[in-house]
């Protein structure tokens, strides 16, 4: 496995990012249990397959730094330290959910938590995430302003005017691709033309690399190396992450174009069991260790889905509030 | 554990259990494939919620029409008894969801209306020391001056800073407050719409010049689906404080790309204000009181307009709320109504309409959204008669929306029907003759004035 850590995690950080991935893992399988049975409605779309992402650039945050991605958001409020009983609660569209219930899956936000959304529209969270940089710079603050997207989003117009804005402006963004390899239904090859999509950056004079999405270990290497540059140059960088959604787009998507093989071979390389085998094998954690963070975990996810479903449907009231300030 | 017929779609009720891809007894994990369910849509694939062992399958394959949560198996899963059934659901949000007659809610939006109440205070009771100047150079002051009092706003868009606007409204800005406050953007509407919505949502206070706003259409989608609906979505959390301003409507001869108004289609967003002044005073205090709003206003202005001039005060705490309407002549036997550049037309047509004996009732409504429905009602309730004149295509206007307004609320005060005259269903034409004929004018508005008027 590879192991060139540029930063030495202690013990304790290590088990609390496994804990976190686990924790996404968890929360979306349950997620999906809700949605089967009725409780979640709309559309839903899952983490699964994804954890190493969010938890490897996590790993290399700043608490003040700020995170904004499309709709597959539930990991990344996760990850930002947003109780999960607001998030379910969110997707049960109850009274207690993050956005109170009118939201839904796709729009939670924390500015507690430097969470900016959760956005539906493929792209567009790619020019409000250079906005959320423009004004870190224009305060003067020393915050990177981190910008997901997905390999469909790179083939959306506004990126491209963003990777120009932020670059042109010397923004302190971290655009971080999570290239899953399917835009809905339809693979990256029939959908972009050219190399890398990271490259797509490059001509703006953004630089940038691909790494393995599949592995903490070397999301966190780039993550770091990425906050350094941006720190030590003030301008912004791309990280393309190569990784796999293991469920379909959304709830209601049968995945009739990709075969079972490709999605079998992928799991033999789930980030949330090697992540677990490395702790085990490489950082030599004892097994009832990890089994304590897991089973804590489970316990935790039957309390968030009690909650969730206790939790109240909002307030008739709320239909008008919060259309204006 | 016991494993429910899931809903594999937003609209599945039953569903056909294909095949089974376990049997009894197998060891499963989570994720892996349990069965082939055929949906409303597709055939899709059940996957084993938990790791665990297949105790009973309670449904045959090949069984048609099983309802959503029917019980289909149970797995045992370690260190937990099979479970007890999920509870019940609480009510379905359906039984709950207003639907018209049955509720209390009152349909107008309450901070609206605490908006208007606010603002009222900063009427414009003072005795201002005043100064004759052009709509573009009122609007240039409101820019300047609200810069100088907040350090969060600033002004981006194409030619704002070393061209100095293409229009000249932003003149100056850049040698009194530098690049870092006054930016040139690439053409990228899109891209800068969204840059300026992004940071508005972190606390800034943007001022988003377009052009002209044909070209905010390459943006709709950022200030319909960023701007406008992140505070309703967020569950108040977040708010967008931004001002997208620039000419609006038809200027001079630039054919159909560039002539055309976009009240009615940004009126029809809920979450944004919608301005639209007449005249270089209201220009100033209402881009002010734009600014100071922590709502994105969409402020449309006119090209043929930034030329005139009025007395405007020169102070800086002038300013003129967004929701009030302007009766801007007095009369007794019809109100016409107009805003931006229609106000002009209205007023070229007054003296033929006095000749006719006729005295009016003139509105410049000003603000679009929210609009001021209060003055409007107790002109008609007056004169009983109602013009309305808009330069806007009038197919689903919002001077329809206005003359709906007024007859559900004015029903049995209307001695006519109201007229609304509008610009004609047709992309704007270049040659002179026919681009007159496409907007309104003082024809229409005289004969329509005689018509409700019941005078030849």
């Amino acid at each position: 496995m590879n192991k060139k850590i540029s930063n030495s995690f202690s013990n304790e950080q290590l088990l609390k990012f496994y804990e976190k991935m686990f924790l996404i893992r968890k929360f979306e399988e349950k997620a999906a249990q809700l949605y089967g049975a009725g409780k979640i409605g709309g559309f839903c779309h899952l983490y699964i397959g994804q954890e190493a992402v969010v938890i490897g650039i996590l790993s290399s945050i700043n608490s003040e730094d700020t995170v904004i991605t499309a709709y597959r958001d539930h990991g990344h409020i996760l990850a930002r330290g947003v109780d999960p009983k607001s998030v379910m609660s969110e997707l049960t569209g109850r009274k207690d959910g993050i956005s109170k219930g009118k939201g839904g899956s796709m729009h939670m936000f924390s500015k507690a938590n430097r969470f900016y959304g959760g956005h539906g529209i493929v792209g567009a969270q790619v020019p409000l995430g250079v906005g959320i940089g423009f004004a870190h710079k224009y305060r003067n603050e020393k915050k990177i302003s981190r910008v997901y997207l997905g390999d469909g989003a790179m083939s959306n117009g506004q990126v491209f005017e963003a990777f120009n804005l932020a670059s042109l402006w010397e923004l302190p963004v971290l655009f971080i691709i999570e290239n899953n390899k399917y835009g809905m239904g339809t693979s990256i090859g029939r959908s972009a033309a050219g190399n890398e999509l990271f490259e797509r950056a490059t001509v703006f004079g953004i630089k940038g690399e691909k790494v393995d999405g599949m592995n903490f270990f070397t999301v966190s290497d780039a993550a770091i190396r990425a906050r350094e540059y941006i720190n030590n140059n003030s301008k912004p960088y791309i990280i393309e992450m190569d990784t796999y959604r293991f469920r379909g787009h959304s709830m209601s998507d049968p995945g009739l174009y990709r075969t079972k093989d490709e999605v079998n071979k992928m799991k033999e390389i789930d980030p949330v069991l090697m992540m677990k085998e490395s702790l085990l094998k490489e950082y030599k954690f004892e097994e009832d260790t990890i089994k304590d963070i897991e089973s804590d975990i489970k316990k935790q996810i039957k309390d968030v889905e009690k909650f969730s479903l206790d939790s109240p449907l909002p307030d008739i009231k709320e239909l008008f509030t919060e259309v204006y300030l | 554990m016991k494993i429910l017929l899931p809903a594999l779609s937003p609209t599945m009720e039953t569903g056909n259990l294909v095949k089974w891809l376990v049997k009894e007894g197998d060891d499963v994990l989570s994720g892996d494939i349990l069965a082939e369910i055929e949906t409303d849509k597709a055939t899709m694939e059940l996957e084993s919620p938990d790791d665990g062992k297949i105790e009973k399958i309670l449904v045959k394959e090949g069984s048609e029409n099983i309802s959503v949560n029917t019980e289909i198996a149970l797995l045992s899963v370690e260190g937990e008894e099979i479970e007890e059934k999920i509870e019940k659901p609480i009510e379905s949000s359906t039984s709950v969801i207003p639907n018209g007659a049955d509720t209390n809610i009152e349909e107008n939006n309450i901070s609206m209306d605490s908006l208007l109440k606010e603002q009222s205070d900063s009427l414009e009771t003072k005795n201002w020391s005043e100064k004759e100047i052009t709509m573009r150079e009122a609007l240039n002051q409101a820019i300047e001056e609200e810069m100088i009092l907040d350090k969060d706003v600033f002004l981006l868009g194409e030619e704002v800073a070393e061209y100095d606007g293409a229009y000249k409204v932003t003149q100056g800005l850049l040698d009194k407050f530098g690049s870092k406050r006054v930016l040139d953007t690439p053409i990228s509407e899109h891209g800068f719409t969204g840059l300026a919505i992004g940071a508005a949502m972190s606390g800034l206070k943007p001022i988003c010049e377009f052009m002209t706003f044909n070209f905010s259409m390459q943006a709709i989608d950022q200030i319909v689906n960023s701007a406008a609906k992140s505070l309703y979505m967020s569950g108040g959390e977040i708010n967008v404080p931004i001002v997208f301003r620039g000419p609006n409507g038809a200027a001079a001869r630039v054919g159909a790309q560039h002539s055309q108004c976009f009240i009615s289609w940004f009126s029809h967003i809920p979450g944004l204000l919608v301005v639209a002044p007449s005249n270089a005073r209201d220009a100033k205090g209402l881009l002010k009181s734009s600014i100071r709003n922590p709502n994105p206003v969409v402020f449309l202005e006119h090209e043929l307009l930034y030329k005139e001039k009025t007395n405007v005060p020169e102070e800086n705490d002038f300013l003129i709320p967004i929701g009030k309407a302007n009766l801007i002549k007095e009369g007794s036997d019809i109100t016409i109504i107009g805003f931006s550049m229609s106000v002009q037309r209205i007023l070229n047509a007054l003296p033929s309409i006095e000749k006719l004996g006729i005295k009016p009732d003139i509105i410049d409504l000003r603000s679009i959204k929210p609009l001021d429905e209060d003055l409007v009602y107790k002109s008609v309730k007056k004169t009983n008669r109602v013009v309305i004149v808009e330069d806007g295509w009038g197919n689903t206007s919002f001077g329809s929306h206005l003359s709906y307004l007024i007859q559900s609320n004015c029903f049995d005060y209307l001695d006519s029907e109201i007229i609304k005259v509008s610009g004609k269903d047709v992309p704007m034409p270049y040659a002179e003759n026919l681009e007159k004929l496409a907007l309104p004018n003082t024809d229409e508005i005289i004969s329509a004035v005689k018509k409700v008027s019941y005078t030849n």
